[in-house]
């Protein structure tokens, strides 16, 4: 099994739905940081089967909600001294503009390039997105 | 304003409204030849159409006012690379309201974030088409006297077929109402709808793979057709465009008061035989759909005779 050392401050994302790492990555700038950082893909879930998880040394000064849209039930971790002080409860925004992308072809938006993209929570208890023009669910597997 | 982009953005009362005002258009059409005296429809159709787009126009017709537009895209500025945006904001001054059909999903909702006039969906894509839905429901009120206590089967292309969901969302308001959703595998109700608007309110229905057993338990009988423009494959189309055929055999099963309506254009789903029976309404439907479209028109305008 692949090993990834303990951070001892920082941050985790952990619960990502598998193959949504690299689309949380590019929405928080990972890749601009100055700090050590973790992609973790097809890490064994118990609950479903795989998932990614993202490990951030040092702090993150974002709004994490916004990740909850992009890959509803991850979880947010804040490490202080090895130990987690802070498991961070996302609230699921009732809309995001110009964070997801509509990828449904009969769409507006895949013509008319200035549109904004704009998505709305249709349901809380599973993270369903959908967009505002043609109602497609967001999915982050094209 | 109000615009008019899907079947749900007229509550209850105001489909109720509406509706009694296109039956009381159809006993009295002379009373309202020229309530729109003066006024304009823009119909702005981005992909061709005879039937919404005519009916429209006569509504507009019927009612004193008139209809200027276009009826494809090649032959309006969007062959130019205008954007529904523009478009709108410029045809709002030529027009006090519009109908718009666009290929593309959610397009005339685009146009409504930037109109200053009544916009009106026509059809946009696979999405949806709330005029036809107003249409079904005039003619499931005229005819059947009712919108509630009903078991409403639909035949064809569930998949695809936006009018007939746009006839379930808006049914499902009405009281005790059941669903019989008639197609191939391939065509079934997207999950979506199953979960989020029928099991999210406990509406119940069944799925079945053939007519005939179910044709006795039917108060509606609601066919579509297998839409070539909706398929990305010519060789599934072909597949599935004959799969349900109503026949005068067929017909035979059903209750003496159901009846059988289509959204139109057939091309080979219900048998010319079935023209014949009473219990077929799909043209008187298509004349309601006029009806309709006045009341919406003149309710939208906010006149009043």
């Amino acid at each position: 099994m692949l090993n990834i050392s303990g951070l001892s401050d920082g941050v985790v994302i952990d619960h990502i739905q598998p193959g949504g790492a690299f689309e949380i990555y590019n929405y928080l700038k990972l890749d601009k940081l100055d700090c050590s950082v973790a992609i973790i893909k097809n890490a064994k879930s118990n609950k479903t089967g795989k998932k990614d998880i993202i490990k951030i040394e040092g702090p993150l000064c974002v709004d994490l909600d916004i990740l909850g849209a992009l890959s509803p039930n991850l979880t947010v971790n804040i490490i202080k001294d090895g130990k987690i002080i802070e498991k961070r409860h996302l609230n699921l925004p009732e809309k995001v503009t110009n964070i997801l992308r509509c990828k449904n072809p009969r769409c507006i938006t895949s013509i008319e390039q200035e549109l904004t993209h704009t998505f709305k929570l249709a349901d809380k208890n599973t993270g369903i997105y959908r967009c505002i023009y043609c109602e497609q669910r967001y999915s982050n597997r094209s | 304003m109000k615009h008019v982009i899907s079947p749900l953005d007229l509550t209850v009362q105001e489909l109720e409204y509406i509706l009694t005002l296109a039956e009381d258009m159809i006993a009295a059409p002379d009373k309202y030849k020229d309530v729109c005296h003066g006024k304009k429809l823009a119909t702005l159709f981005y992909e061709p159409s005879t039937r919404t787009r005519l009916s429209f126009e006569a509504a507009m017709m019927n009612l004193g006012g008139n209809v200027l537009g276009f009826s494809s895209a090649d032959s309006s500025s969007a062959s130019k690379g205008e954007s529904v945006a523009d478009t709108i904001r410029v045809i709002s001054s030529y027009a006090d309201i519009c109908a718009m059909r666009h290929p593309k999903e959610g397009a005339p909702l685009v146009a409504s974030q930037y109109s200053s006039i009544p916009v009106i969906n026509a059809g946009d894509g696979g999405h949806n088409h709330p005029t036809q839905t107003l249409t079904d429901l005039l003619t499931i009120k005229k005819l059947k006297g009712r919108l509630n206590h009903l078991t409403i089967g639909v035949c064809g292309d569930l998949k695809f077929g936006r009018t007939v969901h746009s006839l379930i969302r808006a049914m499902i308001r009405y009281e005790n109402i059941r669903f019989v959703m008639i197609s191939p595998e391939e065509l079934r109700i997207p999950d979506y709808l199953k979960k989020e608007v029928l099991d999210a309110q406990n509406i119940p229905y069944s799925e079945v793979s053939v007519l005939e057993p179910v044709m006795p338990e039917l108060d509606l009988l609601y066919m579509t057709r297998v839409q070539r423009e909706r398929f990305f494959n010519e060789e599934d189309y072909i597949r599935l465009k004959d799969s349900f055929i109503l026949d005068n055999k067929k017909m035979k099963l059903a209750k003496e008061d159901m009846l059988v309506l289509h959204p139109l254009p057939r091309v080979n789903e219900i048998s010319t035989e079935v023209d014949d029976d009473p219990r077929a309404v799909y043209f008187e439907q298509a004349k309601y759909g006029v009806y309709v479209r006045m009341a919406l028109i003149m309710t939208l305008l906010g006149l009043e005779v």
